[in-house]
């Protein structure tokens, strides 16, 4: 075989047959961009989903106390069960496999005071595990609520974002002093912009974070409103759940059975749950995703089939004139591979540039935020294009292959 | 006379659709010499085409021995045969077999490129063979833009094109009206003038008695022995 005859007829019969050669190229193109837009908005509105369920805290568990409902060693039913400080401690003590606990204190529609702007928000008494069991991080340049705070009794605030636009607008908050209830509070952090999709007490953009031990001197509050805490494994949650009952149960004098003393809300069960369902919606993608490559084939295998006719003449008289089967053959198979490499490279371009351009319209808006940002995956592109370009060679290598290998006359005649 | 350009003997040709079988050639012997101009007649169905296309090197004898220019064919491997096909044969078809897609120059060019002919000898060459034809003033005219003629001639040019000794034509002038017959016919006796073994398939009586030598076929036989006046 000689390279330079091949190079010949292909790259003039390239010219003469680009009508066809462009739709086959389209439709490889197309299969290729809508498949990898869809799983990629797929797996972006994953990711956000992901992070936003990652929002309030992972992996953890909230507790609150309740009422009972058997009576227990002498005391009736109905008692309401509250939530005490050294309750922390007693459980990080007695119950083993709790990775992180803390209370908080919670108080609604405090007064605020800025200058001269007056509002009213939630107040939160934390601790500093806080910080890690319920992912608020402090921007730059400023810190979350830390030990001293707590031992010191500290006056010292930590703002939600959306509080902190607030109040102070675009204006630096870090090292201005608010007014809580008329006490003078240092802003020392504001939380970094984070998605939350759940929550128990409203989302923490809107909360005002002080020490727990401060929240108590300033409000009095003899019981902690929530304990939160995050088991070592989320195999462990379970067992850890058991055990938390079981030494409260002790501590507090409730029938351990009591189901009602105490209330829990088990964020991993929610998680996994969540995980499940958008599991569920992955599939869903990848039966449309593998239904659109379907399309998209019979798209390249028609376009392919329609034109056997014309190219078993075509390789007729080919062989006719003296045309070599390896000419014919290695010119069929270069078309297919040429119009896979090129429609899928257009294909993944274009879905690449759409998506760049997509992420930088500047849009707000909740539909948008939701989205998420689209996440194209170079190898199902790879693999799209792969798939459809073995499409195109099958409908067209074998018709041609076949119509080489019979005599020239053979061919010609073909109808 | 030398080696006869042509020599078949006892060539059979079976075509098998599923279980029935068909007979188009029934043993044929022929001899062929250089530049002679022979015209092959008999009824639909006798197996002119047939004959023609084993000639031609298109298709395979079932049966016999088929030598050309002393070369056996029967025991060629397709790309020997395509080689054949390309240097040796002109071949030209009643339906003008013309790429659709390409211009006059292009299909002239077909065979050249797959002789391996360097671009500008390629060049120089189909524009002699076009001018040949008549058609230099066509070469970018695609088969759609041309008449029955014209395309015909194209075809002859292309047949040309690598200068083979032996031009076959399977009824050339049968998609034609009589004028532009006259005018491919004329082209023939022109090529057999300057050499050229030329056979031509014909149902056209004058076509016939214009040519020096014709064979008649009749149910896959030579019915009139070897054709020689």
């Amino acid at each position: 075989m000689r390279l330079s005859i091949l190079y010949n007829i292909f790259a003039r019969d390239f010219k003469k047959q680009r009508k066809r050669m462009l739709l086959t190229l389209m439709a490889v193109f197309w299969g290729t961009m809508s498949i990898m837009l869809m799983l990629g908005f797929g797996e972006g509105l994953k990711r956000q989903l992901t992070a936003r369920q990652k929002g309030m805290g992972e992996g953890i568990v909230i507790l609150w106390g309740g009422q009972t409902s058997i009576p227990h060693q002498g005391f009736g039913r109905g008692r309401r069960i509250h939530l005490l400080e050294n309750d922390i401690a007693y459980l990080r003590n007695t119950v083993p496999g709790i990775e992180m606990i803390a209370g908080e204190y919670i108080r609604w529609g405090a007064e605020i005071k800025y200058k001269e702007k007056v509002l009213s928000e939630r107040i939160n008494g934390v601790f500093p595990e806080y910080r890690e069991l319920r992912h608020m991080y402090a921007e730059m340049g400023g810190r979350m609520i830390n030990h001293y705070d707590i031992d010191g009794k500290r006056r010292v605030a930590y703002l939600g974002d959306r509080v902190k636009e607030r109040l102070f607008g675009p204006d630096e908050a870090v090292g201005e002093t608010i007014y809580i209830r008329g006490v003078p509070f240092l802003v020392v952090g504001v939380m970094q912009h984070k998605m939350q999709m759940s929550s128990y007490q409203g989302r923490d953009e809107d909360v005002i974070v002080i020490p727990a031990s401060t929240f108590v001197a300033i409000f009095g509050d003899p019981y902690l409103d929530d304990i939160v805490y995050k088991p070592v494994s989320t195999d462990m949650a379970p067992t850890v759940a058991e055990g938390i009952e079981r030494m409260m149960a002790i501590k507090h004098k409730f029938n351990p059975d009591d189901d009602r003393a105490l209330s829990t809300w088990d964020v991993i069960e929610s998680q996994r749950v969540f995980y499940n369902i958008f599991l569920g919606i992955q599939i869903f993608l990848g039966i449309i995703g593998a239904l659109t490559l379907l399309i998209a084939s019979v798209g390249v295998a028609n376009i392919m089939y329609v034109s056997i006719k014309e190219r078993t003449r075509e390789i007729g008289i080919k062989m006719a004139v003296g045309g070599r089967k390896i000419y014919i053959l290695t010119q069929f198979l270069l078309e297919a591979l040429g119009i896979t490499f090129f429609g899928g490279f257009l294909g993944i371009s274009i879905t690449y540039i759409i998506t760049e351009v997509y992420k930088r319209i500047p849009l707000e808006s909740e539909v948008l935020d939701f989205m998420g940002k689209p996440t194209i995956s170079l190898e199902i592109g790879l693999i799209v294009a792969v798939i459809l370009g073995i499409m195109g060679i099958l409908s067209g290598f074998f018709p041609a292959l076949r119509a080489s290998s019979v005599s020239p006359v053979e061919a010609l005649r073909y109808e | 006379m030398g080696t006869p350009i042509i020599k078949m003997q006892e060539i059979k040709k079976v075509y098998k659709t599923g279980e029935v079988e068909f007979e188009a050639l029934r043993g044929i012997d022929l001899n062929v010499d250089n530049n002679e101009y022979i015209a092959i007649v008999g009824p639909s169905g006798s197996g002119k085409s047939t004959l023609m296309n084993l000639m031609g090197c298109l298709d395979t004898p079932s049966l016999g021995r088929y030598h050309l220019e002393g070369q056996e064919v029967e025991t060629m491997t397709s790309n020997e045969l395509a080689e054949i096909r390309n240097r040796k044969i002109g071949f030209v078809f009643q339906a003008f077999n013309l790429l659709p897609y390409a211009s006059a120059y292009e299909n002239v060019e077909l065979p050249l490129l797959f002789s391996g002919m360097s671009g500008r000898e390629r060049r120089r060459r189909v524009n002699e063979m076009l001018a040949r034809v008549g058609l230099s003033d066509k070469l970018a005219n695609k088969p759609t833009e041309m008449s029955g003629g014209e395309m015909q001639r194209v075809a002859i040019a292309r047949a040309l094109a690598n200068r083979p000794k032996l031009i076959l034509a399977d009824e050339p002038t049968g998609n034609l009206d009589t004028k532009s017959g006259q005018s491919i016919i004329a082209i023939f006796d022109e090529l057999w003038k300057s050499g050229h073994t030329v056979i031509v398939i014909t149902h056209d009586t004058n076509i016939a008695n214009n040519c020096q030598r014709i064979i008649r076929l009749k149910d896959g036989v030579i019915d009139n022995g070897n054709g020689r006046p």
